[in-house]
């Protein structure tokens, strides 16, 4: 089955099983490995990336047919003429990583998160970033990370 | 909160360094096993059995074969014939299945392979592989296998479900002390099965190279110079001929040093295919088959004094380690350190036994972030502590503090066999007392306990047991513990560094290159870290059980010494002055009483190259291979703030605090982090984490929506603070930390709750505290007043 998509602004177009997940046609069909799965129950949220600009959805629960005409960002997509994105510089100075196989996926949630409440308290982050598990860090470093990226001054557009 | 203990002014060690491994991890660049592809890779499917104990009769594979893209399917029985059916666990007392061969001993265990050209294809085959089973009565209660009804496994010459007997310490003379003890506690404590469940599930792959006759083999693998001795020990390939590489692991936690049956099947789907395989395992698999931890059932007695001095502690264990005896622990220490059971405490006498059963579940009994047996261990004195405080009528503070090993009495010869190399425990527990402000909680507690309201505080003032080890006490498959360091100085004065450890997220890249900066005035930005590959990498025993920094830290500060001595020849031969008049001083070589005369490593790097000594070899590197004289004993005491809803048995962690002492601290950002994390891990045992299983043997917890593991919003927030005691014997004085809070939290928060309900008259829950439990256990106490 023909799919077209956008992912991180170019346009791909490739022939495909309609019983691949979105996963693992931007995974292996376009080898971006960034997107990690992490469960079979949609439960981990390692697997997140933005549909349309502002949705975030576990591409894992998605066939890629789904994503047909739509545009999808994923962490690869993020860092921008060099210069990275104020969430992912916020990661790494708030040590808000350990082992990283969460961290595209809480990055791309993050990106919807801050797209809908810009000022988002700490109750916010928490519950908006709860359908991401991360085993490593106890998720306070990415609170952290969250509210620097709030409050830095330009949030780059994704 | 946090407060750190200020380390005077250090070049490098004590600095909050960003991670130099991070800028790949943010940008989706990291590289983990499955994102690793071969040409012509072919994918490796499991089939599992849906029955916990039966019989095969059958394994029919032509429909599996005839299905598209399927390329072969393996048995149990084509493992036999290829001398590949069984494999010796790590400590040796057992061997353990590859694939199920005439019988299978839990639900979902490996029956079969099936081989094919994607992912899809072989779960298709596998669906169509067609075994028939006649179920068996299942043993799933260790107690039930004792009485040894039904014995699991005939395969073994001992027609007994009992695997061990371990006992430490003097059973007669504890026995007599408790007896005549004039107060005694007697509880029995479960530590619940759980697993570690890192986020990335294991995996490899296999690929024999028919012209070279090299095979190598991706693997999530934390310790993969073991496991490379560990598969030539088995298949007979020598050695030299097989490669493993441990890519970016996506978190381990204990759950990536055993060998799966994956990883042996896929190696033998290599060399018969002659092309790479790959096997990735699903969170069902990764959760139903890999690694477990804990399943310890201990009965713990404690005897003191009325005024409330403890005499003697007897803990009497039953493990339930599953099918197999495959816990990955040292071969001298089938229940690992569980010796530490006395904790921080000065017991006059003491005695720990173990006995562990075979049951119709998955084997493992893995270190989950824990240096084997540790967590277990220090569950069972705090729970015991907290149980005896409250007979004695004494607040559980003061029950520890005049109970503690003193300052003084380091090293301290515990009763069960170890040498605690150093602590203040009293000045931690201060320290935490003052940042939580103790005694104005429990004011508040007495007011509110007037009001029938439910708060809680718990405590935990434990001791771990880290850095295995020194080689004379500990071996996996033979091979001493140690670990080891490898360092090249480049002429410019950057350099290499490489272990025998793997992390898995602890952040080595910056930490290992910050050691090896302190020792030798170089720039730790410009220190390459490489770890998992055992081509390259010095033969080391891996990460896990808190021993990198014990054991592979040791290792890169003398392999960094080594360096500075030959350093100093060539700073002579530089400065023309003789070797005995160099010193090192300010991260700097310089002529004693001769101001302003002075060389940098990077200078002194360059001139190994380019004008060495005239009697010294050229180059500037060294490795150190460090077999530790003595564990470490990192300690905390951590306080746990609840509040209990008596109407639906809901638990608010109000405040935790941890207070840490690992010696010195390399790098106190990622200190934290681990803090932070392993808190987050003891909250998850303490409320929320149990692998159960039903009484017919199935498994209850096979996915991520029945495994409960915490959110950011269920995490507490999490408040540290830290003192330090060096570790005398270490060659930075660092003790390890990635396991403190794991084995110290579980029991502060549950001690919190069962001081919350001590007014019902509960004295003990068992983990995990869900809601339900509370709420029945609250029931029962209101129906019975």
């Amino acid at each position: 089955m023909k799919v077209s998509v956008t992912v991180n602004g170019t346009a791909y177009e490739r022939d495909i099983e309609p019983r691949m997940l979105l996963a693992y046609f931007l995974r292996e069909s376009l080898g971006l490995t960034g997107t990690h799965v992490g469960c079979d129950t949609s439960s981990c949220g390692c697997c997140v990336v933005v549909l349309d600009g502002d949705r975030a959805v576990k591409s894992c629960t998605m066939f890629a047919v789904q994503a047909d005409g739509h545009t999808i960002d994923t962490v690869e997509g993020l860092e921008q003429g060099g210069k990275l994105h104020p969430l992912q510089q916020a990661f790494w100075d708030q040590h808000g990583l350990q082992c990283g196989y969460c961290t595209p996926g809480m990055l791309m949630t993050c990106i919807a998160l801050l797209k809908h409440n810009p000022k988002p308290s700490e109750l916010e982050i928490r519950e908006g970033i709860s359908g991401n598990l991360c085993r490593c860090t106890g998720y306070q470093n990415i609170v952290k990370a969250v509210q620097q990226a709030a409050n830095a001054e330009e949030l780059v557009p994704s | 909160m946090t407060t750190t203990e200020k380390l005077p002014d250090r070049h490098s060690i004590g600095q909050s360094m960003k991670r130099k491994e991070d800028p790949r991890f943010i940008r989706g660049k990291g590289r983990y096993l499955d994102d690793i592809v071969l040409p012509h890779m072919l994918y490796l499917a499991l089939v599992h059995s849906p029955y916990p104990h039966a019989r095969i009769t059958k394994i029919d594979k032509t429909a599996a074969l005839a299905s598209p893209g399927v390329k072969a399917v393996i048995t149990g029985e084509d493992l036999v014939a290829a001398k590949l059916g069984w494999l010796p666990t790590f400590h040796g007392f057992d061997n353990q299945m590859v694939l199920a061969i005439g019988k299978a001993l839990y639900q979902f265990q490996e029956v079969a392979g099936v081989v094919a050209t994607s992912r899809e294809a072989a779960a298709d085959g596998a669906e169509l592989v067609d075994v028939t089973y006649e179920p068996l009565p299942p043993v799933i209660d260790p107690y039930q296998s004792k009485l040894d009804k039904i014995i699991l496994r005939d395969d073994r010459e001992a027609k007994t479900n009992h695997i061990y007997h371990w006992e430490v310490g003097e059973r007669e003379k504890t026995d007599a002390a408790i007896a005549k003890s004039d107060v005694t506690i007697k509880e029995r404590i479960l530590s619940p099965r759980c697993h570690p469940a890192p986020l990335e599930p294991c995996g490899c792959i296999s690929d024999m190279n028919g012209a070279t006759g090299r095979l190598t083999i991706y693997m999530t693998s934390q310790a993969p110079h073991v496991h490379r001795t560990a598969f030539s020990l088995v298949t007979g390939i020598p050695e030299d001929k097989i490669h493993v590489i441990s890519p970016d692991i996506g978190g381990g936690f204990g759950n990536k040093v055993p060998v799966y049956p994956g990883y042996v099947v896929a190696t033998v789907a290599s060399v018969i295919l002659g092309v790479p395989v790959k096997w990735v395992e699903s969170r069902t698999e990764n959760l139903t088959t890999t690694g477990f931890a804990r399943d310890y059932h201990m009965d713990v007695e404690i005897g003191a004094t009325k005024a409330g001095k403890v005499t003697a502690l007897k803990v009497s264990t039953t493990a339930d380690h599953g099918a197999f005896d495959a816990a990955a622990d040292p071969r001298k220490y089938p229940a690992g350190m569980f010796g530490i059971v006395t904790g921080s405490y000065d017991f006059p006498t003491a005695f720990a036994e173990v006995d562990a059963y075979f049951t119709n579940k998955a084997p493992g009994g893995i270190a989950y972030r824990c240096s084997f047996r540790v967590t277990e261990a220090a569950f069972a004195i705090e729970r015991g502590m907290d149980i005896l405080a409250r007979k004695l009528g004494l607040d559980p503070v003061q029950l520890r503090m005049q109970n503690f090993i003193k300052k003084e009495q380091f090293p301290y010869p515990s009763p069960l066999g170890f040498t605690y190399d150093s602590g203040d425990y009293e000045k931690t527990t201060k320290k935490a007392l003052d940042l939580i402000g103790y005694d104005a909680l429990r004011k508040e507690q007495a007011e509110k306990r007037k009001r029938g309201e439910l708060m809680g505080i718990g405590v935990s003032t434990f001791t771990e047991i880290v850095g295995a080890g020194p080689g004379k006490h500990f071996d996996i498959l033979g091979i001493k513990m140690f670990d080891s360091a490898e360092i090249r100085i480049h002429p410019t004065g950057s350099g290499i560094v490489r272990t025998g450890t793997r992390g898995q997220g602890q952040g080595h890249e910056t930490t290992w290159a910050q050691i090896v900066a302190e020792e030798l005035g170089l720039d730790p930005q410009e220190l390459l870290v490489e770890e998992g590959d055992t081509d390259t990498a010095p033969y080391g025993l891996g990460t896990y059980a808190s021993r990198s920094t014990p054991v592979a830290g040791g290792a890169l500060a003398l392999a960094s010494r080594k360096i500075r001595e030959k350093a100093r020849k060539i700073a002579a031969h530089m400065m023309e002055a003789s070797e005995d008049d160099v010193e090192w001083k300010d991260y700097k070589f310089s002529v004693k009483g001769v101001p302003g005369k002075s060389v940098t490593m990077k200078e002194v790097a360059f001139a190994a190259y380019t004008n060495p000594a005239p009697d010294t070899e050229p180059g500037l590197e060294a490795t150190y291979y460090y077999d530790p004289p003595n564990l470490t004993f990192p300690n905390g005491t951590y306080i746990a703030v609840v509040d209990v809803d008596a109407d639906t048995g809901a638990v608010k962690v109000r405040r935790f605090l941890a207070v840490d002492d690992c010696g010195v601290v390399i790098n106190p950002m990622i200190v934290e982090g681990q803090i932070h994390g392993g808190l987050t891990e003891g909250f998850a045992m303490a409320f929320m984490q149990e692998i159960k299983f039903d009484e017919g043997g199935n498994h209850l917890n096979t996915n991520f929506t029945d495994y409960l593991v915490p959110t950011a919003l269920e995490t507490p927030h999490w408040e540290t603070g830290n003192t330090v005691t060096p570790s005398p014997h270490h060659p930075i004085g660092a003790k390890g930390v990635g396991e403190s809070p794991n084995a110290g939290s579980p029991q502060a928060f549950v001690n919190a709750v069962m001081d919350a309900l001590s007014p019902m008259g509960i004295t003990h829950l068992d983990m995990p505290l869900t809601r339900d439990k509370v709420w029945s256990a609250i029931q029962g106490a209101q129906k019975k007043t």
